[in-house]
């Protein structure tokens, strides 16, 4: 008969190495890992000082965790480094796919004032803020030199229903080139819906064109937030709403929210008028320091501890909605955690190291200026242009994404370069703003320490670290992780 | 439970091993007779001319041919088209013509030495095993839809392996192949790139892993660094464009690292094709080593439940096999899958008035025999 050696036998002896891995502190007991990959794990203090002096007990459960999840590994542990390695190149595989997102500024164009908007024109005069077709057709051709096999073609305004010829005639003209690209085309369009009409939404049909729309809230936030003649914005939005799923089906119609100081008290009710129209998510949004809104001061309506206040009691209240069994997604935690639980970027361009901006995604302006983000052109309206990185009608593609603005911002700011992210714990799952560090602090890098942008970020990971203490808001968060 | 291997009463002939397919037919034209062992069914007169004759115990009278044998009364299942090996007189039934589950052992040896394998490893020259399946690929008809090779470890047969699958390949194209192999020998490129020129159309090995932690994994096949080993060949063959199924056998030493297991599958190996996680074999060393590999399905329903949602979340196709369906959790229940080999496949008493035997995974018939959940719960 065999002998059987017991489990002791196999314990691995001799010093075990620490792997690539970064901490914070959660309190004065519990302390956060995550290793390259982005894997997480709490441990306490006490322990992680045991673990750096190399005195982890063998036998102990957390060496096993630490060894499986790859926090340290022994010698002859070979599968631990190409496993990271897989990870590591997962995490990164977008790069190689370059520009996705293409934003048409089509007009500058709009029927509403919105308090914290940055760019919009009330003015009836389409030569000087509508895109031209000859703009549109340079654009295009910038478009198709984007290596990406996926591209998502975005309208924006002003609103751009405004200028909806100029959406017919880019829609039609890039299916007609793509007949030979034959690239995998998505179009939306950022609209209100308050102009949306029914031979609007036949050529979406027709195109297969999603619709990313604006609600703030219950009505009297909405139309305090977003003044239009006849404060009727609400109205319109819902009555639009209807109309586009009748033509286009309930999914085709996406939903954003931003929060104003007016919203800080009124999360759940948000959450309750999202449901009640029938959504199945909300992507709880802060205001950007930009154009008007930071012109008029109305960005100081609140600072980024009390945004988190609000996300988190928003949140709460969406986590209670599900533990009573109705399925309902925020989706900008299902960004982050899709970061936190898989190795696969979800893409959002606010949140990619190196920054998403000028890679990912790229702006063509009315006027045919290209800009490395939405944020970037709110900044020239303000009279910096820093981040225009050239123009359709005098620069070609290499020019434009060679620009010196664009590489040195995205160098400058390279998370793992950067001063306080290269140590952070929450690298993995955060990213590079150039531009919101640009315009807070000067500079594309900024200063992590004063900065509103990792304050949010690293507020909303130990929001969710503590949330996933309750193994149904753990499951939960997995869940919308992973179909986000 | 089928006997696959067993002695003739009494037979007759050359005593070197040979392979004949049987058939009934007695009038099948003498030209293909020679090839052929003619399975008598009744007292009757016997055809002429075929290469061997398998007679009924009672059988009377001298055959036409040196090559007969006795049929011990167990084998009394072989039918049309299936083949055996007779080797002086012993019987090993190595093809079931209407079974969807043939399974071909190749080799007994294995470099594990796991504390539940059910066929243990002997390490004895067997390199016949793998020429006499070689031969059996030549007999299987081509329409044979799915064949499975196991050990011990196949791939410590080396080259003759990689021929056997090219051989396989050849001769029965549009046969669905499964093999089981413990993954170690792959973690060798040049093996891995041997395994992947074949370019067979339809090939999956089956991998256990056992835990996440590779001290764990390691104990319970009972090999130092056969979990990374392991890892590294699963790797390997992914990195390959090679088809792989992860197995999990469920039992005590498994059981309490499973989250853990399920997660980093979900973490490192979420290209892997499959997931099966099994119930146990009562058999071999899982009976010698009983109480320590012996749990009740019971008492790991909701471990198994979160493991499941782990890996559907995470898009890993995951199967339950040979698992008692009244055990399983809501959730677990709908990837369970009927799926033991027939000859295996078992009830106890409490299962006779149950509604579902029909879609149940059942237990290995050994553990019928052995050791089974005192929890089954049969669905009236
Ligand atoms: S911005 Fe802040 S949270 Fe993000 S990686 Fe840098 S230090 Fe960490
Ligand atoms: S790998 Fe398979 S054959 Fe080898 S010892 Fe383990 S169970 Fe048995
Ligand atoms: S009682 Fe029914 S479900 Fe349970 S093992 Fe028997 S046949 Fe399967």
């Amino acid at each position: 008969m065999t002998r059987f050696l017991p489990a002791e036998d196999y314990l691995p002896s001799g010093r075990y190495e620490l792997l690539p891995f970064r901490f914070e502190r959660l309190d004065d007991e519990r302390v956060l890992l995550s290793n390259m990959a982005g894997e997480a794990l709490t441990v306490s203090s006490a322990d992680l000082t045991t673990l750096v002096n190399g005195d982890l007990d063998r036998s102990g459960a957390l060496f096993s965790r630490l060894r499986a999840n790859h926090f340290l590994r022994q010698p002859e542990d070979r599968a631990a480094l190409e496993l990271l390695a897989l990870k590591l190149r997962t995490r990164y595989a977008r790069l190689r796919d370059f520009t996705s997102l293409h934003l048409f500024v089509v007009t500058l164009r709009c029927d509403h004032a919105c308090r914290y908007c940055q760019v919009s024109r009330q003015s009836a005069d389409r030569a000087s803020f509508d895109m031209s077709r000859e703009t549109a057709d340079r654009a295009i051709d910038l478009l198709f030199r984007s290596p990406n096999q996926a591209l998502k073609v975005e309208f924006q305004g002003g609103e751009p229903l405004l200028n909806f010829d100029l959406i017919r005639y880019v829609v039609l003209s890039i299916t007609e080139r793509n007949r030979q690209h034959k690239r995998d085309i998505q179009f939306v369009i950022t609209t209100t819906l308050s102009l949306i009409s029914d031979d609007t939404l036949a050529f979406c049909r027709e195109h297969r064109i999603f619709l990313s729309a604006s609600l703030d809230g219950p009505e009297d936030l909405h139309n305090a937030n977003r003044p239009r003649p006849g404060a009727d914005s609400h109205a319109r939005f819902v009555a639009g709403l209807e109309k586009a799923r009748d033509v286009l089906g309930p999914e085709a119609v996406s939903a954003l929210m931003t929060t104003t100081a007016a919203s800080l008290q009124r999360g759940p009710g948000i959450v309750d008028e999202y449901l009640r129209l029938g959504f199945h998510g909300i992507f709880l949004r802060h205001l950007s320091p930009y154009g008007f809104a930071l012109k008029t001061q109305s960005y100081q309506g609140y600072d980024t501890a009390r945004w988190l206040e609000f996300y988190e009691e928003t949140l709460t209240y969406i986590i209670d909605l599900n533990r009573s069994g109705v399925r309902f997604t925020e989706q900008h935690a299902a960004i982050i955690l899709r970061k936190m639980f898989s190795c696969h970027d979800p893409g959002y361009v606010d949140l990619m190291n190196p920054s998403g901006a000028g890679i990912a995604a790229i702006v063509f302006n009315y006027d045919g200026g290209v800009f490395a983000s939405d944020e970037s052109r709110m900044l020239m309206e303000m009279g910096d242009d820093t981040f225009r990185l050239g123009s359709v009608h005098e620069h070609g593609y290499d020019e434009i994404f060679s620009a010196p603005a664009l590489l040195s911002a995205l160098e400058d700011s390279f998370t793992l370069s950067a001063p306080m992210c290269a140590d952070c714990a929450c690298e993995p799952w955060c990213g590079a703003d150039p531009v919101y560090h640009h315009a807070r602090h000067g500079d594309p890098l900024g200063r992590k320490a004063e900065s509103g942008f990792c304050q949010r970020m690293k507020g909303m990971t130990r929001i969710f670290v503590k949330a996933m203490e309750d193994p149904f808001v753990a499951a939960l968060f997995r869940r919308w992780a992973l179909s986000c | 439970m089928l006997t696959l291997n067993g002695k003739a009463l009494a037979w007759g002939g050359s005593a070197e091993r040979t392979l004949w397919k049987l058939t009934s037919n007695p009038a099948l034209p003498v030209v293909l007779r020679e090839k052929m062992a003619f399975l008598q069914r009744g007292n009757g007169p016997l055809p002429q001319g075929f290469g061997a004759y398998i007679l009924p115990p009672e059988q009377q009278g001298i055959p036409p041919c040196a090559h007969w044998l006795h049929l011990p009364p167990d084998f009394a299942y072989l039918a049309e088209g299936d083949i055996i090996s007779v080797n002086a007189g012993r019987i090993r039934t190595l093809w079931r013509q209407n079974s969807p589950h043939n399974a071909v052992l190749l080799t007994e040896r294995c470099d594990n030495n796991c504390v539940m394998c059910s066929q243990p490893p002997k390490n004895i020259e067997d390199h016949w095993l793998v020429a006499e399946a070689m031969d059996l690929v030549r007999m299987i008809p081509p329409s044979a839809p799915v064949l499975g090779f196991t050990g011990g470890e196949p791939a410590l047969l080396g080259q003759r392996l990689i021929d056997l699958l090219a051989l396989t390949r050849a001769r029965l194209p549009t046969t669905a192949v499964h093999l089981l192999s413990n993954g170690r020998g792959f973690a060798d490129p040049a093996f891995s790139d041997a395994y992947a020129a074949i370019q067979h159309p339809d090939l999956m090995v089956g991998i256990p892993l056992y835990a996440a932690d590779p001290a764990q994994h390691d104990y319970i096949v009972q090999a130092r660094g056969a979990f990374d080993q392991t890892v590294r060949g699963i790797l390997a063959l992914k990195e390959r464009g090679q088809r792989v199924e992860v197995r999990v056998v469920l039992h005590r030493q498994t059981i309490e690292g499973l989250p853990a297991l399920a997660q980093f599958i979900a973490r490192n190996l979420q290209f892997i094709d499959q997931v099966a996680l099994m119930g146990l074999e009562v058999t071999g060393f899982a009976r010698a080593n009983l109480d320590q590999v012996w749990i009740d399905p019971a008492d790991y329903r909701p471990t198994l439940e979160n493991a499941v949602a782990l890996l559907r979340d995470y898009q890993v196709p995951v199967r339950i096999y040979n698992h008692p369906l009244c055990l399983l959790g809501e959730m677990a229940a709908q990837y369970s899958v009927k799926s033991i080999s027939d000859w295996k496949n078992e009830y106890v008493a409490e299962c006779a008035a149950c509604t579902r035997r029909q879609d149940c995974g059942g237990f290995f018939s050994s553990g019928a025999r052995y050791r089974y959940s005192p929890s089954l719960r049969p669905f009236l």
